[in-house]
């Protein structure tokens, strides 16, 4: 528990000394969300909502994203820097690593995106006790979800280059094509498929019930929050499995 | 050619033996980078892995410090199983690595305080413990300064001190006095020594650090070539080795055999002579080929000369091996 606790804290400790991680995290989702909703202010309303509403659900699932895929890339610095051999050679449960490093990156991707959430009544999003409180729930399961993925995919990466190649054409794919965006009840069948299947339209179709009460055309609230349970479970499982194979390449 | 050394102490296991190692084979995909190994390390011995790059030294100390699994072979470590009990061997176990295993972005106190929690220390024994270390590896006024500030020297201590926290029973070294100035690899070896009953496995490509060892293992192409202390194994050369350099070493070498009598053999464009007399050869040498010859040294044998005798081939001194390439991490 010590060790979960010591990885947990580093990265905490880290992130705060990296200005340039919170600009990537928190900044660049607040200027897009700025930006579109500027933009498309009035001539883009999806279901009737304003879209500078409708994309602050969708901002909060890209903070939490961005966070989890800067939180995670650490992960391939540390084993090319050598700090991650030391701690593979010591007595910590090999679990105990994934757990650390996932609940570090989940907590600032939560943390940020609680100082986003703070932004919500000038986005014309009412922020009621109730609604926030099951809102952090869906942003906790969320925050898990997207970081255990970030961390699976980065424990057999060999290069950042090639984890910015996964986040360009899977990971930025899948928040684009969960309804964060823009509504995808009337897309393309393709598309309308990939949706069903995209693990992150639960966590943000379980944030906009959540914070909005309102979600037209998506899965409701108990299919979207049990989704997104089951995308943390599956992530974290993943972020496990992946850790606890002992294999050569664990030698450089 | 190369001979594997069968002398009874480089033969595993032995009772009390801090690291006992039978057989142990490891490939990359078909390369094998450990081919047979076998050999044994008392407690409480300073002992050395000497080999030229790509000789499985560096494969080995990945076995040794658990990182990788064992593929054949068996290991005893502190009386533990390597393959069954690799977490136990964990706990008694330090390690530094090539790489620093260090956070940059953390400050000296932060690395040993996160370092002596994944050891389970904690609270008021681990600040105290800390405190000794930093003390210990004379880094108490760089405690609040971040990592990435200090000298690659000064990293290095930071991780020494690091391995240092949690009290280990055997301390392996993979090329650790790399990038040390020799006072300061002076000054390592000095807190090493100091820690009563402390096993201390070491890779490196350094002659005299590899001298320091209680016992030698001299490895070459994944097997063992010769084992034992350095002076023991500096004596099997015998008496002394005279090199010489000349304009045409390899008609100069079947000069000295007819008109001498005594073999020379030619290695990289030069001619070694070795043996217990062989002193008593240079008068003569200068004195018939004197014009031909560029230089002429005599000298005591090194453990280079051991290198030679063993294997045939001259032991290349490079840096160590550079950070391994991504491309051959997924050989396993």
């Amino acid at each position: 528990m010590k060790a979960v606790l010591a990885l947990w804290h580093r990265e905490i400790v880290r992130f705060l000394r990296d200005r340039s991680r919170l600009t990537g995290s928190l900044l660049q989702p607040v200027i897009f969300w700025l930006l579109f909703s500027g933009a498309l202010h009035g001539s883009f309303k999806p279901g009737g909502m304003d879209y500078g509403q409708y994309f602050f659900v969708g901002t909060l699932a890209m903070i939490t994203l961005f966070t989890a895929i800067f939180s995670t890339i650490t992960v391939i610095e540390d084993r090319k820097e050598g700090f991650l051999q030391g701690v593979l050679v010591s007595p910590v449960p090999r679990s105990a690593i994934a757990l650390g490093k996932i609940l570090g990156g989940a907590s600032l991707g939560m943390g940020l995106a609680v100082l986003f959430l703070l932004l919500a009544p000038l986005a014309g999003v009412p922020l009621e006790l109730d609604r926030v409180l099951l809102g952090l729930g869906v942003l906790a399961l969320l925050s898990i979800a997207v970081t255990g993925l970030g961390f699976s995919l980065a424990w057999v990466m060999d290069s950042t280059a090639g984890y910015h190649g996964i986040m360009m054409v899977f990971l930025m794919p899948m928040l684009l094509l969960s309804g964060a965006f823009f509504p995808m009840q009337d897309s393309h069948w393709l598309l309308a498929w990939v949706r069903h299947v995209n693990p992150m339209t639960y966590g943000v179709g379980a944030l906009r019930h959540a914070l909005q009460g309102e979600a037209p055309g998506i899965p409701s609230f108990a299919v979207c929050l049990l989704g997104t349970a089951l995308f943390a479970v599956a992530t974290f499982a993943l972020g496990t499995f992946v850790v606890t194979r002992r294999s050569a390449r664990d030698a450089v | 050619m190369a001979q594997v050394n069968q002398a009874p102490d480089s033969k595993a296991p032995a009772a009390g033996a801090a690291i006992a190692a039978d057989g142990l084979v490891f490939a990359y995909g078909e390369r094998r980078a450990l081919d047979g190994v076998s050999f044994a390390i008392q407690k409480g011995e300073k002992h050395g892995f000497l080999g030229p790059n790509g000789s499985g030294k560096s494969t080995l100390f990945k076995l040794l410090s658990t990182l990788v699994p064992l593929q054949q072979g068996r290991v005893t470590m502190l009386g533990l199983d390597l393959a069954r009990e690799a977490a136990a061997i964990r706990r008694k176990l330090g390690v530094v690595f090539q790489s620093p295993a260090v956070d940059k972005k953390l400050t000296v106190r932060e690395n040993l305080h996160y370092g002596g929690l994944l050891l389970g220390l904690g609270g008021a024994s681990l600040r105290a413990r800390c405190d000794e270390m930093l003390a210990a590896a004379n880094l108490g006024d760089r405690a609040a300064d971040l990592v990435g500030e200090l000298s690659g020297g000064l990293r290095r201590r930071v991780e020494i001190a690091k391995c240092l926290l949690g009290q280990p029973e055997l301390v392996l070294l993979d090329e650790a006095s790399t990038g040390l100035d020799p006072a300061a690899r002076r000054d390592l070896w000095t807190v090493l020594k100091a820690i009563p009953g402390l096993t201390v496995v070491f890779t490196t490509h350094l002659m005299d650090e590899a001298a320091e060892a209680d016992r030698l293992t001299l490895l070459d192409q994944g097997k063992v070539v010769a084992a034992g202390a350095p002076a023991a194994l500096m004596r099997e050369v015998g008496g002394q080795v005279l090199d010489l350099e000349a304009t045409d070493a390899a008609a100069l070498a079947n000069e000295l055999q007819r008109e001498l009598g005594v073999t020379a053999r030619v290695l990289d464009g030069a001619l070694r002579l070795d043996g217990e007399r062989v002193h008593e050869l240079v008068p003569a040498i200068v004195q018939r080929f004197g014009a031909r010859v560029l230089r002429l040294s005599l000298a005591h044998p090194s453990l280079q000369d051991v290198f030679l005798l063993r294997t045939g081939k001259r032991f290349v001194v490079t840096e160590p091996d550079p950070a391994p390439k991504k491309g051959r991490r997924r050989k396993s």
